[in-house]
């Protein structure tokens, strides 16, 4: 054996230990690497390949039209309606889950009310977070019929009288709606800022009371910023997916009446499993993609600018 | 370039290929076809459809058990689900080339599937294996070929609330428009939130579109299309549509209609809050359920007065086709001649409580409703009526025109701005 095919024998197990070790990393993500990319990045790119074609799935031979379903959804009147509709509904949605999911955190961390008693709001209050969509739209859909339960109550209590359409009446029926969603989603608010509340520390109180401030100006100077990251948070991702609520619009009203609660995630899904117009609904989806992503450019800043 | 550099590229290219092997991998397992051959020679059919859950237990396999004794050599492997699910899973094996053999049909699908070619051309494979045609009640067809097969119907006659009719000192079942209105005031007009007649419009579910208002026209022996394209600004259509913002404004319809659905209207109905509905006659056994006392009649959809002439009926199919991709179309379509065949439809018919595809096959109606009987007769003296099977994007057409109808109930446009516009927006479909 020459000296060099030693050194070559020696080396070998040295130089593979060190590949191995420089590819240790790359194998422990290579499992999530490659769910993202079969999971999301392929799906992503396909709708976003779909979106620049004359139409897809039901079209044998698709050809590219570039950006003509781009032009055809933006001038679409009822794409307009469903952006302003999706912007109403979910700022209102997102303004009052914060109102209301800080009110109830704050009830909920009193020191007023004794132990059973919150222990008996937090399962009250908690409630709705645990019923799926399908259940929440049936069960508003029951309580708001004509015929419902809040008819009944309004009409006994003599606030109201009659068969009040809430989900049928196009006066009505976004209210209604954004208020169902509002019922649905305030816990995870109320559950995120009962936890800020908990973690903001007794001396900041003391001291404040010290210098003289009233409850309303700890609430501003104490309560308020120290939750602020929570809050800002919480408000981004609430944000994102409200605006993709699809399910409790579909199943209470469908979109409608004529065209009154129609949101983007209706509009996309009508494109495509009504018209079978899949490169168009690929290019509205494209389209929320590209509003979700602002959303989630903000939050992911928010979150570095934390770190 | 350094070790590790070169060691990171290596890396980096093993999970390109591993990434790439992924994707080919779980797109390649979307793609298995549906019929198989075993090597002793014996052809196993997929079929798709939803009637299964929705029939007495183990009626479809006992059917298909029959057809395997009958056919040596084809098997059948049953895939079951809800109709959406079905509905789901066949746009999805349409879309990639990997639809069952044999697959159960809704009308309003047909046009979809036969324009993307992937439903096999019936009139050919009928013509190849000798086929009389002349005993079928309707052939879906597309362009001139047949595409589907309405295996069985079932028929929307109006049911009316015997006791709430007679409270409103009505008698009998309306039998034309005018009695219908006069009939759907009088309960109104009783109070304790009763009304005379319930109209489901949800843009979730727009059949209400056509059972519920088309169904006017055709009762009348009218039409919506012309030459098979829109003719939504006819008299016949018109006339139907006027009718029904003559009912709405009399206040005659029950409130929550924008949003309402069919099983809305048939929860009202068995509540007893709803003197009269056009609803599907598979429902029957469901009212029964809810309220074994609630007396109800059903009789046909009332016509225009003075209207002698044949009277359309609409009715939903379960309907049957042939995937242009199975590799066996002959053996599959022997399954559906075996499913259209005069004994095997009766059969299919009486256990599915609805009305042979097959104009020789008689339900057995003998261990049924008497409801069933009189339903049968109404059928059998006018002619099944839907003009939405066969056409493009059916549920499209029916949920514009729910939304221009809505427009029309809600004082926002006239009847007809309502059916020019819908006019513009079909013909843009077609």
């Amino acid at each position: 054996m020459t000296s060099s095919s030693v050194d070559r024998t020696l080396r070998a197990p040295g130089r593979f230990s060190k590949a191995r070790r420089g590819s240790e990393p790359y194998a422990f993500i290579l499992p999530t690497a490659l769910l993202i990319t079969v999971l999301m990045i392929v799906p992503i790119v396909m709708v976003i390949g779909y979106s620049f074609s004359d139409n897809v799935i039901t079209n044998k031979h698709p050809e590219l039209v570039w950006l003509a379903n781009y032009a055809e959804v933006l001038g679409d009147p009822v794409f307009h309606t469903a952006v302003i509709n999706t912007v109403v509904f979910t700022v209102g949605s997102v303004a009052a889950h914060l109102v209301l999911g800080l009110a109830f955190a704050m009830m909920l961390n009193t020191q007023l009310l004794s132990r059973f008693t919150k222990a008996l709001f937090r399962t009250v209050y908690i409630l709705p977070w645990l019923f799926t969509a399908a259940v929440i739209a049936v069960l508003w859909r029951l309580l708001l019929s004509p015929n419902g339960v809040v008819n009944y109550l309004l009409d006994s209590t003599g606030i109201a009288s009659g068969q009040v359409e809430w989900l049928s009446n196009p006066d009505l029926a976004l209210g209604s709606v954004t208020f169902i969603n509002i019922w649905a989603g305030y816990p995870f608010f109320m559950i995120s800022l009962l936890a800020g509340l908990q973690g903001i520390p007794h001396d900041l109180y003391e001291a404040a009371t010290v210098d003289g401030a009233n409850g309303i100006q700890k609430f501003f100077s104490v309560t308020i910023p120290q939750l602020r990251p929570i809050i800002i948070s919480m408000l981004l991702l609430d944000l994102i997916w409200t605006s993709q609520q699809f399910a409790l619009i579909w199943m209470t009203t469908g979109g409608g009446p004529i065209n009154v609660t129609e949101m983007l995630s209706t509009y996309t899904y009508k494109l495509a499993f009504s018209r079978y117009e899949f490169a168009l609904a690929s290019t509205s989806a494209v389209l929320v993609l590209a509003l979700s992503m602002v959303l989630a450019v903000f939050y992911v800043r928010h979150q570095r600018a934390r770190d | 370039m350094s070790k590790d550099a070169r060691a990171r590229r290596g890396t980096f290219r093993l999970l390109g290929v591993l990434a790439t092997a992924a994707t080919l991998a779980a797109t390649a397992g979307c793609a298995a076809s549906g019929s198989s051959e075993s090597s002793d020679g014996t052809v196993t059919l997929e079929f798709a459809q939803w009637w299964e859950p929705e029939l007495p237990e183990g009626a479809l396999r006992g059917m298909m058990d029959d057809f395997e004794a009958q056919n040596p050599g084809i098997k059948v492997n049953l895939l079951s689900g809800p109709y959406a699910s079905t509905k789901e899973q066949l746009f999805a094996g349409a879309a990639a080339g990997t639809m069952s053999d044999v697959v159960g049909l809704d009308g309003a699908w047909v046009s979809d599937f036969a324009k993307q070619g992937a439903l096999a051309d019936l009139s050919a494979l009928m013509a190849d294996a000798g086929f009389d045609d002349s005993e079928l009640a309707s052939q879906i067809q597309v362009d001139g070929s047949t595409y589907m097969i309405p295996a069985v119907n079932f028929v929307y006659p109006l049911f009316t609330n015997d006791d709430l009719l007679s409270k409103a000192g009505i008698s009998a079942p309306p039998t034309n428009r005018t009695e219908f209105a006069a009939a759907a005031k009088a309960v109104s007009a009783l109070g304790d939130n009763t009304s005379g007649w319930i109209l489901p419009l949800s843009q979730e579910a727009p059949n209400g579109i056509q059972n519920d208002v088309m169904s006017w026209t055709w009762a009348s022996g009218g039409s919506m299309l012309k030459d098979g394209q829109p003719d939504l600004t006819n008299d016949d259509v018109k006339s139907a549509v006027e009718f029904v913002q003559g009912m709405w404004n009399d206040g005659s319809i029950a409130p929550g209609s924008f949003t309402m659905k069919e099983q809305d209207k048939v929860e009202e109905f068995s509540n007893g809050r709803v003197g009269m509905m056009i609803d599907s006659l598979a429902h029957i056994n469901l009212l029964r359920e809810n309220d074994p006392n609630l007396k109800f009649s059903i009789s046909a959809i009332p016509a225009e007065d003075g209207f002698t002439g044949e009277r359309g009926i609409p009715y939903a199919s379960w309907g049957i086709g042939v995937s242009d991709s199975s590799a066996h179309p002959a053996e599959a379509f022997k399954l559906v001649q075996y499913l259209m065949s005069e004994k095997v439809n009766s059969e299919l018919s009486t256990v599915a409580n609805a009305f042979p595809g097959n104009t020789k096959s008689v339900p057995d109606f003998s261990n049924s409703d008497p409801l069933f009987q009189t339903a049968f007769d109404i059928y059998k003296a006018g002619y099944p009526a839907n003009e939405f099977t066969g056409l493009p994007v059916a549920e499209d057409l029916m949920r514009s025109f729910d939304g221009q109808f809505q427009s029309l109930l809600n004082g926002d446009q006239s009847v007809d701005e309502t059916l020019e516009n819908a006019q513009k927006e079909w013909e843009s479909q077609f």
